[in-house]
Parts: C-alpha cells; sequence; structure tokens
C-alpha cells in the first residue's frame, strides 16, 4: 500500500465537550452533560474492572494445584464473591449503557441531552455511594457469600461484611433504575425531526429493551437483598426455616432479578454489534425489523425463565417443565440476530479494522455461550451439570466472551467520536486476536472440568482436575494481557492519537454528522433525519467514492 | 485410576447413559450450528474483504421467508432437547417403589448418612450395585447438594426441607461424591465417597460393622417417650392426638376436608411446626418441636412412627426389615 494517496487530515475541533467547561474538577463533578458523565462512569466502571480483574487473577493463580498454592479457603471464598459482585453489579450492568448508551443515545436519535440531565449525574452519584459501601465491605472482613447471596448462608450464617455489601448494591439498584428510567423517556420524546421508531439505530432498540429490564427487575432484587439484610441485622424471619421463613423463597426472588440481569449486560453488547456489522460491511443491517423485536423479545421473555436457576432445588417438576420449556424460547430471538449479523456480512464489502474483530469475535463466542445454554436449559443434563465449572464456563462466554467484547469493540468504534482520536491500528489488531484466543483458553477447559463434575466455588479440588485447571490459568494471563493492551494504548491515544475527523469509518449514524469530539449541545443545528438506517447508498455526505484504492482512513504507519 | 487429562466422567448409574446421551445429542445439534455460522462468517470475512476505499456493500434484501426459516428450525430442534430432558428428569424426580431408603444430613461442613439399620457413616455412603437407592436429604444449617459425577446426578439439601433423589448404581466401584452449593469455608472439602458394593458384600458389610450404633426404631421410641409424645398420641386412638398406627405413608384426613399423603415430608412438618395441618376432628394442642431436635433425632421418630404399621407398638423396635438382595 505504498501508494496510497494521503488520507485527509483533520484539525480538531476549536471547541468541545472536552474543553467547553473547562478543565476545572468541579466542571467535571457538577456537569449535566450526558458525554461527560459517560467518562465519568467510564473512569468508575474500568476501577471496579480492575478491582474485579486482580480477583480473578488470584483466583486462577490458586487453582493451579489441587490443594491451592496462594490463599486460605477463607480468603478464596472471599475472591470469588468479591470478584462477581464487582463485576455484575459495578462493571457489567452500568458498563455498556451508562458509559457507551449514555454518551450515544443522545447523539444517536439527535438530542442535546438525556430527557434528565441532573437525574443522569444523581445516578452516577448514587453509583459511587453504592460502590463506596461496597468497597467498604471488601475492605472491612471481606464478602464471602457467593455473589448470589443465598440464604440462610448469608443472612445467618456468614461471618463476613454481609451488612454493608447489601446495602451498597441496594443502593447502587436506584442508579440504575433512574439510568434506564432516562433512557426510556430520552428515546420517547426526544428524537429528532424524521428519526421514527424504525429509523432507530439498534444499538438505541437494545438499550431501550434495557431499560425495561432495568426498571422493572431492579427493584426486585434491591428489595431482596434488603431483606436479607434485615434478617441478618434483625432477625426477622424472611428466609431462615429456623424462624419460619423460606430459603427457596430468596432464590425465586433473587433470579426474577438476576436472570434478566444476564440481558441487561448482553443486549447493549448486542446493539454494540449491531452498529459495528453494517458499518464495517458498510451494507445495511439484514432483518433490521427482526433484530430490533428480537431485543424486545428476549428482554420479555427473559423475565420468565429465571427458576431454571433452581431445577435441583426440589421445586416441583411442573415447574420445572416450565421453565425449561421457556428457557428454550427465550434462545430463539438470540438465535435470530446471530444469523441476521451473519446473513449482513453477506456481499458486503468488509473491512478488517479492529471494531469488526470484536464484533466477529462476540459473534463467536457468544454463540458458544448461547449455545451451552441450551446444555443447562435441558433438565435432564442440568441434574448433572447445575453448579459445576460448566455453568462458570457458559456464563463467562455469555458476560465475558458477550458482553465485554462488545465493549471493548464499542469502545474502540466510538473512542475517535469519544476523544477525537483514533487508537494505533496494528496493536488493536494484536489485542484484539489475543484477547479472543486468551478468553477461549481459559473458559473452554472449564465446560470439560464442569462436565468431570468439577463443582463451582471450589479452593481445592481432587488431582484428576489439575491439568484442566492449569490450562484455564494459562489462558488467564494471556486474556489478561489482552485487556492490558487496550487499556494503555487507548489511554495513549487520547493524547497522541491520530486525529481522527468527524466520520473516520464512516459510518451512517446521527452521531457521525458532527464533530469529533462533539460540542457540548452535540449538534450545531437540530439534525433531519431523511434516510433510513444504515443506508450507505443513499448517503453522498458519507463521501465514498467506488473506485479509490484502500486506504484506511486511521493508518497510521 | 483417573488419566490426568481425563475428558468423560465414569458412568456409574442408571441415569448416566440417559445423561450422556443427551450431552451427545446437544453437542451434535450445536457443533452442526457452530460449524455452519463459522463457516459463513470466514468465508464472507475473506470473500467480501474490502478491496477499494469508497467501496460499499452490495444491498441484499431481506426475504420473511428466510426469517421464518431460521425461527422455526431452531425452535423444533429446542423442543426435541426440552421434550427428551424432560423426559430424564421426570424419571429422576419420581422414585420407584419399593427403593433402599438412607436418610443424608448435611451440615457445615461434613455428612451423616444414616443406613437403615441405623449405622452411620459420615463422608462415606455404601450402596448395593442394582438396587433402587432413595436419599432422604436434610440440612442441619444452610443449602448444600449432593452431588455424585459418576452417577450423574445431583440435588440440593435445603434446611426446612426434605428433599429426596434416587439413582440405582450399576457398576461397584468407588466414586467422588462432592457438595455443590457453596455452603461457606469449607465448602469445597465437604466431600467424600460413594462405595457401590455387590449386595453380599453390602449385607456384609452392614452386619459386619456394628459398634453400638443405636437403632433408629429405638432411637425414636425413646425420644417419644422423652419428648412426651407418648402422653397425648395413645396407640388405640383414645388419646388427645390421632394414633399413630399405621400412619406412615396412608391418607391423612385433615381439619379443612384436604387429605394429605404421610411420608417423611409431612410426619417432619407436623412435628416441628403442628399446627401447619390439623387432623380432622382433634384439637391443635401440640407444641411445635422447631429448633428441638436435631434432624436425626427427627428422622429416629420417622423410622419409629413408620415401624408403627398398624401393629401393636413392638417392645424393642426392629420395624424396618432386613435389606433383601432382591433386585
Amino acid at each position: 500500500m505504498n501508494n496510497t494517496p494521503p488520507t485527509p487530515s483533520y484539525e480538531p475541533p476549536r471547541d468541545h465537550y472536552l474543553i467547553s467547561a473547562g478543565g476545572h474538577i468541579r466542571s467535571w463533578l457538577l456537569t449535566t452533560d450526558h458525554k461527560r458523565i459517560a467518562l465519568l462512569y467510564l473512569i468508575s466502571v474500568t476501577v471496579f474492572f480492575f478491582i474485579g480483574g486482580v480477583f480473578a487473577t488470584m483466583i486462577r493463580i490458586h487453582l493451579l494445584t489441587p490443594d491451592g498454592v496462594l490463599v486460605t479457603p477463607e480468603t478464596y471464598n472471599k475472591l470469588f464473591t468479591m470478584h462477581g459482585v464487582a463485576m455484575i453489579f459495578f462493571f457489567l450492568i452500568p458498563s455498556i449503557p451508562a458509559v457507551l448508551g449514555n454518551f450515544l443515545i443522545p447523539m444517536m436519535i439527535g438530542a442535546k441531552d438525556l430527557a434528565f440531565p441532573k437525574i443522569n449525574l444523581l445516578s452516577w452519584y448514587i453509583y459511587l455511594i453504592g460502590g463506596s459501601f461496597v468497597l467498604y465491605s471488601f475492605s472491612t472482613g471481606g464478602l464471602d457469600t457467593g455473589w448470589t447471596f443465598y440464604t440462610p448462608l448469608s443472612s445467618i450464617y456468614s461471618n463476613s461484611a454481609v451488612t454493608p455489601a447489601v446495602l451498597g448494591i441496594f443502593i447502587n439498584g436506584f442508579s440504575s433504575i433512574l439510568t434506564g428510567l432516562n433512557f426510556i423517556v430520552t428515546i420517547h420524546t426526544m428524537r429528532a425531526p424524521g428519526m421514527t421508531w424504525f429509523r432507530l439505530p439498534l444499538f438505541v432498540w437494545s438499550h431501550y429493551a434495557t431499560s425495561l429490564v432495568m426498571i422493572l427487575g431492579t427493584p426486585v432484587v434491591a428489595i431482596t437483598l434488603l431483606l436479607a439484610g434485615l434478617e441478618r441485622m434483625f432477625h426477622l424471619g424472611f428466609f431462615n426455616p429456623a424462624m419460619g421463613g423460606d430459603p427457596i423463597l430468596f432464590q425465586h426472588l433473587f433470579w426474577f432479578y438476576s436472570h434478566p440481569a444476564v440481558y441487561i449486560m448482553v443486549l447493549p453488547a448486542m446493539g454494540v454489534v449491531s452498529e459495528i456489522i453494517p458499518t464495517f460491511a458498510r451494507k445495511p443491517i439484514f432483518g433490521y425489523s427482526f433484530i430490533a423485536a428480537s431485543s424486545i423479545a428476549i428482554a420479555v421473555i427473559g423475565f420468565l425463565v429465571w427458576a431454571h436457576h433452581m431445577f435441583v432445588t426440589g421445586e416441583s417438576t411442573y415447574a420445572a417443565l416450565t421453565f425449561s420449556f421457556l428457557s428454550y424460547l427465550v434462545a430463539i430471538p438470540s438465535a435470530v440476530k446471530v444469523f441476521n449479523w451473519t446473513a449482513t456480512l453477506y456481499k458486503g464489502s468488509i473491512s478488517w479494522d479492529a471494531p469488526m474483530l470484536y464484533a466477529l469475535g462476540f459473534i463467536g463466542l457468544f454463540t458458544i455461550g448461547g449455545l451451552t445454554g441450551l446444555f443447562l436449559a435441558c433438565l435432564g443434563l442440568d441434574i448433572h451439570i447445575h453448579d459445576t465449572y460448566f455453568v462458570i464456563a457458559h456464563f463467562h462466554y455469555i458476560m465475558v466472551g458477550g458482553a465485554v467484547m462488545g465493549y471493548v469493540g464499542g469502545l474502540h468504534y466510538w473512542w475517535p467520536k469519544i476523544t477525537g482520536r483514533l487508537y494505533p491500528e496494528a496493536l488493536s489488531h494484536f489485542a484484539a486476536i489475543v484477547l479472543f484466543l486468551g478468553f477461549n483458553l481459559t473458559f473452554f477447559p472449564q465446560f470439560i472440568l464442569g462436565y468431570l463434575g468439577m463443582p463451582r466455588r471450589y479452593h481445592s479440588y481432587p488431582p484428576e482436575f489439575q491439568v484442566l485447571n492449569v490450562l484455564s490459568t494459562a489462558g488467564a494471563s494471556i486474556l489478561a494481557l489482552g485487556y492490558l493492551l487496550p487499556m494503555a494504548y487507548l489511554s495513549w491515544s487520547m493524547r497522541y492519537g491520530k486525529v481522527a475527523g468527524p466520520n473516520p469509518w464512516p459510518a451512517t449514524g446521527l452521531e457521525w454528522k458532527t464533530d469529533s469530539p462533539p460540542p457540548t449541545e452535540n449538534f450545531h443545528v437540530t439534525p433531519v433525519v431523511d434516510w433510513e438506517p444504515y443506508d450507505y447508498r443513499n448517503r453522498p455526505d458519507l463521501g465514498l467514492a467506488a473506485g479509490a484504492p484502500l486506504a484506511p482512513a486511521h493508518s497510521d504507519d | 485410576m483417573q488419566s490426568p487429562l481425563p475428558i468423560y466422567p465414569e458412568q456409574a448409574s442408571n441415569f448416566a447413559p440417559h445423561v450422556d446421551a443427551l450431552l451427545i445429542f446437544i453437542t451434535g445439534i450445536c457443533l452442526l450450528f457452530g460449524a455452519i455460522i463459522t463457516t459463513a462468517i470466514v468465508f464472507c470475512f475473506f470473500k467480501y474483504h474490502r478491496k477499494e476505499a469508497g467501496a460499499v456493500g452490495i444491498v441484499t434484501y431481506e426475504d420473511p421467508l428466510v426469517e421464518v426459516a431460521w425461527i422455526v428450525a431452531p425452535l423444533i430442534l429446542a423442543m426435541v432437547m426440552f421434550a427428551w430432558g424432560a423426559i430424564v428428569y421426570v424419571d429422576y424426580r419420581n422414585a420407584p417403589r419399593d427403593t433402599l431408603d438412607i436418610y443424608v444430613v448435611g451440615k457445615q461442613w461434613m455428612w451423616k448418612a444414616q443406613q437403615p439399620n441405623g449405622l452411620k457413616e459420615i463422608n462415606e455412603l455404601h450402596v448395593p450395585v442394582g438396587r433402587d437407592i432413595r436419599l432422604i436429604l436434610a440440612s442441619e444449617d444452610v443449602i448444600h447438594d449432593f452431588f455424585v459425577p459418576a452417577f450423574r446426578v445431583k440435588m440440593d439439601v435445603v434446611p426446612g426441607h426434605y428433599n429426596t433423589m434416587w439413582f440405582r448404581p450399576t457398576k461397584p466401584g468407588r466414586y467422588h461424591f462432592f457438595c455443590s452449593q457453596y455452603c461457606g469455608t469449607n465448602h469445597a472439602v465437604m466431600g467424600g465417597w460413594v462405595t457401590v458394593m455387590e449386595p453380599t458384600d453390602y449385607a456384609a458389610w452392614l452386619s459386619g460393622v456394628s459398634g453400638g450404633e443405636a437403632n433408629p426404631v429405638a432411637a425414636g421410641e425413646k425420644l417419644f417417650a422423652e419428648k412426651s409424645c407418648v402422653t397425648c398420641h395413645l396407640a388405640n386412638g383414645t388419646g388427645r392426638a390421632p394414633s399413630l398406627n399405621g400412619l406412615y405413608g396412608g391418607q391423612v384426613l385433615l381439619a379443612d376436608g384436604s387429605t394429605v399423603t404421610a411420608d417423611d415430608a409431612y410426619i417432619r412438618e407436623s412435628i416441628l411446626q403442628a399446627n401447619a395441618k390439623i387432623v380432622a376432628r382433634y384439637q391443635p394442642l401440640m407444641p411445635n418441636y422447631q429448633g428441638q431436635l436435631t434432624e436425626e433425632q427427627i428422622f429416629a421418630l420417622i423410622a419409629y412412627i413408620k415401624s408403627l404399621q398398624s401393629q401393636p407398638v413392638p417392645a424393642t423396635g426392629s420395624g424396618i426389615a432386613p435389606v433383601s438382595e432382591k433386585k
């Protein structure tokens, strides 16, 4: 590619959201700009990701030998509990919605901000307060109940700092509820002229579905954990059978939220992938309305499958049959998405940019995660693989292979918009491949471990399981590199990356029709939408001209 | 001895071949789907790689029939998985008649099993090959889970509930059992070994290991007197509380007009929360024994009540027939 003409070079806009309010710390802590709040979330969820990642690293090191190499049983139990709590409640659930969703939803629909900018800031502070309670719990005795807080272990028997942790998660729930509320109102009321429902980017549809789950599900888990806390503090017998309570009731209430919570994590990632694929295949997404509808279907059916976590609790056979049936139904809309993404690639003009690699990595890992869900939904198989490493592998494929791949891919895709700068290309390709390989080496052996019968949450294990555990730990060290690399080069690029210009890919969404980084009010004039989503054929403004030799917009060599 | 890298657990119960067949079936379907998706993506990734900077893709119009096809085809396969899995599960949740019943108590962090003749084991379970075994599971504290990978079955052990699980061991040997529901500090070491023995060996083992183990019926009878149950539950039915002769396994008419089967769970509840179900024509006079009896004492009381099969109360309990070798 020595003969490629020079790509146009851009100057960063003279005024944009990062500088127009000044750089003073107060201008950040008191901002109501959805883009700045998104960056506040970006920093805080990264901190929790880092904390959770350190716990994960210690877990994998400990499991190198059958007797454990690193910590005592008490500490090990705290490590996996705190890993789960930090990652699920304080990283995965807020990551894509509160960072990318916050930044992008107003821009994608052509609005100046979310409907309730002050509430948006409030939800970040609530997140911080909840997070502080949880960090207090971690640092004053830790937490050893498992992230599921099953009673009566959590409410009576645990000697760790359960009360501040459940209070922290209770408080944090309001952050999630307010964010969901903000998104729904914004999407309903603040769309630009011409931005009809079926012209919305699929990212917005998936966040709409996510917000429904946040609003309807979160109150249930908040109250449930509060009840467990009250039982612990004041000996009220909600779940403890010695006081007339029922421990199974806790599981029903807990999973009523915590299963749909999986969709809070993965639906936004599906939204990211639905943006990346048409952009880097340069053609409209295949089956737009089916992908949009499948997001809503997942959100609705997702509320009706919770007791598939409880097939071996002794729940009635009829309940088990019902929940198994519904669990198979919820697999269908996910399959529809995968088929439509794949069909979109057909006859596309496919670039190998890093966001595309992450999106395809997402499809691969999410497909494995989704298909292994079919094993767990199967009643006759679940009696064997329930509560084993098979489950661990399955949900890490969904939540890490799926949600985190989507998040990192989305960060790469919108990084030029957020920062105005491009990341280093070769390094980003390398990181995407390292992440994909490291992830598979870490978690695929765990499927086999699970079928062999290794239960989850074991600080020591029989010697015959060692080889697979060592493989998994080896994979985890590669995976860690796959996360540290983007953290490093994305940070580097904020200052030293090549200036991106408004629309480097180019992409069709409204967010690309304004400066990078955008001005505080997002658009200099309110945009009017008169095109269909992901339409490259009728968009002369994108400046695409067939026949030009290949020169990636962000080539930095 | 296991190989250093096993990829398949041993099959040692009636359920193992069924669960493994399900695994193979679903794995096959998933590999097929995975292969289709992967091939399509990899093919497009290289075939349609962008050659010119300004190139755009060729719009492919969606066909509703295609969408319907890839909704219906997976749905049909999913329903086959559901139905097959349901058949295995319903079998697992409904124990056959004439099982060999063993009581198992989980507590932080050990397992106690009690054979029908009262023999107690800790972190060990001996069972005869070829016999339908039913475990009646109780917990002294938090939720545990009894899991035997070689049998492909597990069941949660929930405080306040009796859960039951059954299996028929098909191959003599020693197999791991684990606690697979996280239960606190030493969860990972709350396990042991199931020993599957030839029936003759099992009978010999049962009689050979003595050591003054209390007969559960005798222990129950003693408790029945100590806890003053005997003052109201008179054998001839003239007491303030119903006679318990012939109660076990029968139907009980309740004050609200419904009937209930007098199984382990009913008797347990009636001891611990006496007023939960009141027998017709009797007053709710009995105190609750919640918190006053260990799970093992409740097992003993149930064993004693089981022994009262419309017979005059035996002087010394020997109500449970010795284990026979019939299949």
